[in-house]
């Protein structure tokens, strides 16, 4: 039995306004998503070119569910993104030469050569860096969440995974211990239908994963995760809710994994039709025409949104390869933390 | 806690029962329920909840119920906490409290000594005191300490051995062995309620000199306590409670082989229990966990070597 709301459509210039959105952040959405598509694109042409060692994973489909819960972050919350949610790290303010230098495995790229793809995070930014055992980020998103409440700060922390991380005890765990203390945590289901080769269907046997939030006593809800501005608006009303003390909220977006699961993969397994049905429901293309009907979008404006974008990245390209590889002498370094070392944004 | 608003205690029945051996007795009274987390029965979420508290700046100490439960919360720990200081910059600091250790017919489940497993991981460390001191200064060091420190009790030693713990406030450096007897003529390297087992088998031992060094760390260990020992003996038993095949007796032994073999007059002797879980009944517990008579034929067969 289904028990999540399923959320209304993005709707007016007007509703966008009303929950808090001008014209600039609206343009600042879609440059966000532009950015964020952009920088995987160009990673697909770095690991064509072998530079980048090891496997590459994106998040092409997802783009609007990352880049609208994030805009919908206030700037000392903190989240646990996971690797199909690179548009939270661009939102964010994270430099994207650092995420190509990562990929490459760079001595700047965030992780310094230590791990790749996007396991990545700026502490400055919120951001934790994820482990491949993904639901593994639900309970430390939960503990983020537990000092806020503890310190009884207005903060709050987002828990990204999907529906695959959902059939992990992690996921369980994490979901009950927040509901039982009301923790201000929103958790984000990026529902992509498809876990590697397996299909939803095989994962969990709910009608909506966001049905499970009845189980652990908050609200689940159901969103387009292609509509930007509904995903937004959604994560914006749970986080606020979640400020004040209301508690957690599951929000599942869903969307379709546009992609294999890795480089590697060429999603055999996903059938045709399903591609071409998602492909014409694309998040930016579908934001795209939202801004020229509701928001007087120009083609120069979008033009120059566009070049300025890809200016960006291809000097970001630049710089990253620039960047060294890291010293083999420093392997050992930072295995164990000194005293000095808790000097960071998040140890403050 | 008292002196740093950023401690709590975090477990399954730490608030109002005061945890399963009432380490904890008393102090959801003194700190209110946001400071002594009475948790649902979920280590993972104990463990993932302290790491992401710690990433946000609080000193959280958790407690497992027993430390075989840890393993529900592996990934925790191993997975995310060993390893946010070198990937991402970031590191941290909580406290695992593991009641561990054999000796009530526990059985398999209630009896075990994990500290090897942990001992592999980089950017853990493993604490195991002996004395009440050195829980004291070492519970304090493990708390201050920027690192996941895991700190396990053995449970046999809690109500049996009494001893002077200073008032005021103190700690005691992670990795520094102590000599817990000073001897002569043979080493005996070993950790935790052991040092009790060595102790007496020791005292029943007239004619041989015998020295007892407790590692009280296990990772990092005092690699030079250990060897500056070994040297002034020559000979060196290596005691454990942990089971034997790649228990931290192992890497001890390998590392006198590889840095004294020199300076040593008899092969290196390993007293451990044998590989097998714990089992509960007292006649098969006697025989799995290392017994002072076992001890005591082993000195006497190095001494004699």
């Amino acid at each position: 039995m289904a028990t999540a709301r399923v959320a209304e459509p993005s709707g007016s210039l007007g509703e966008a306004k009303e929950w808090g959105l001008d014209r600039e952040d609206l343009l600042g959405i879609y440059r966000n998503m532009l950015t964020t598509r952009g920088v995987e694109e160009r990673g697909h042409i770095l690991y064509r070119q072998g530079k980048i060692p090891g496997s590459f994973y994106t998040g092409r489909g997802n783009e609007a569910a990352a880049v609208g819960v994030a805009t919908a972050m206030g700037p000392e919350d903190v989240g646990t993104p996971l690797h199909r949610d690179m548009g939270v790290h661009i939102t964010r303010g994270m430099e994207p030469w650092r995420i190509f230098a990562n990929y490459m495995g760079r001595a700047d790229g965030p992780a310094r050569g230590r791990d790749g793809n996007v396991h990545m995070a700026d502490a400055r930014l919120g951001m934790i860096s994820m482990v491949s055992h993904l639901p593994a980020m639900l309970p430390v998103a939960v503990g983020c969440a537990l000092a806020f409440r503890i310190r009884e700060e207005k903060r709050v922390a987002v828990a990204w995974f999907g529906e695959g991380a959902s059939a992990r005890g992690d996921t369980h765990e994490g979901m009950n211990f927040a509901g039982v203390r009301r923790l201000p945590v929103l958790f984000v289901c990026d529902n992509n239908q498809w876990a590697y080769s397996t299909p939803a269907h095989l994962e969990y046997a709910v009608e909506h994963l966001a049905d499970r939030a009845q189980a652990y006593g908050f609200e689940g809800v159901v969103v387009d995760g292609t509509d930007v501005l509904a995903v937004y608006r959604e994560a914006r009303r749970a986080i606020e809710k979640a400020r004040e003390g209301g508690g957690p909220t599951l929000i599942e977006c869903l969307t379709l994994r546009m992609e294999g699961h890795a480089v590697h993969d060429d999603a055999f397994y996903v059938p045709k039709e399903l591609f071409e049905r998602w492909a014409e429901q694309d998040p930016i293309e579908g934001y795209r025409r939202w801004l020229y009907e509701n928001a007087e979008l120009s083609a120069e404006e979008e033009d120059e949104i566009k070049v300025g974008v890809k200016k960006h990245l291809n000097e970001a390209l630049g710089k990253a390869e620039a960047s060294p590889l890291p010293d083999p002498a420093t392997l050992l370094e930072g295995v164990y933390a000194t005293q000095d070392d808790l000097d960071t944004p998040h140890h403050k | 806690m008292r002196r740093d608003k950023r401690v709590f205690v975090i477990g399954e029945d730490v608030g109002v029962y005061g945890g399963a051996f009432k380490v904890t007795l008393g102090f959801q009274e003194e700190f209110g329920p946001w400071r002594v987390l009475d948790a649902p029965l979920s280590e993972t979420a104990i463990l993932g909840g302290a790491t992401g508290a710690a990433l946000m700046g609080m000193r959280p100490v958790a407690e497992m119920q027993f430390a075989d439960f840890i393993s529900c919360g592996w990934d925790q720990l191993v997975t995310v906490a060993a390893k946010q200081r070198w990937r991402a910059g970031t590191p941290v600091p909580i406290t695992v409290r593991l009641p561990s250790g054999g000796g009530f017919s526990g059985g398999p489940f209630h009896s075990q000594n994990p500290e090897s497993s942990f001992a592999h991981v980089p950017g853990l460390k493993c604490v195991c005191p002996a004395t009440p001191a050195d829980a004291k200064g070492l519970l304090v060091a493990a708390i201050e300490d920027p690192n996941p420190v895991l700190f396990f009790e053995h449970k046999h030693l809690y109500r049996r051995i009494k001893g002077e713990v200073p008032d005021e406030r103190y700690t005691t450096p992670i990795g520094q062995a102590r000599i817990h007897r000073d001897g002569d003529d043979l080493s005996v390297i070993t950790w935790g309620a052991m040092v009790y087992t060595a102790e007496e088998a020791a005292s029943r031992l007239d004619d041989v000199s015998i020295e007892i060094v407790d590692l009280r760390t296990v990772l990092p260990w005092d690699k030079e306590a250990v060897l500056a020992s070994v040297r002034k003996t020559s000979k060196v038993l290596v005691l454990h409670e942990d089971t034997r095949t790649g228990g931290f007796g192992a890497e001890i032994a390998a590392t006198i082989a590889e840095e004294a073999f020199e300076d040593l007059d008899a092969p290196v002797k390993r007293i451990t229990a044998p590989d097998s879980p714990v089992p509960f009944s007292p006649s098969l517990e006697a025989a799995f966990i290392p017994q002072v008579d076992d001890v005591l034929a082993g000195l006497r067969q190095l001494a004699e070597y």
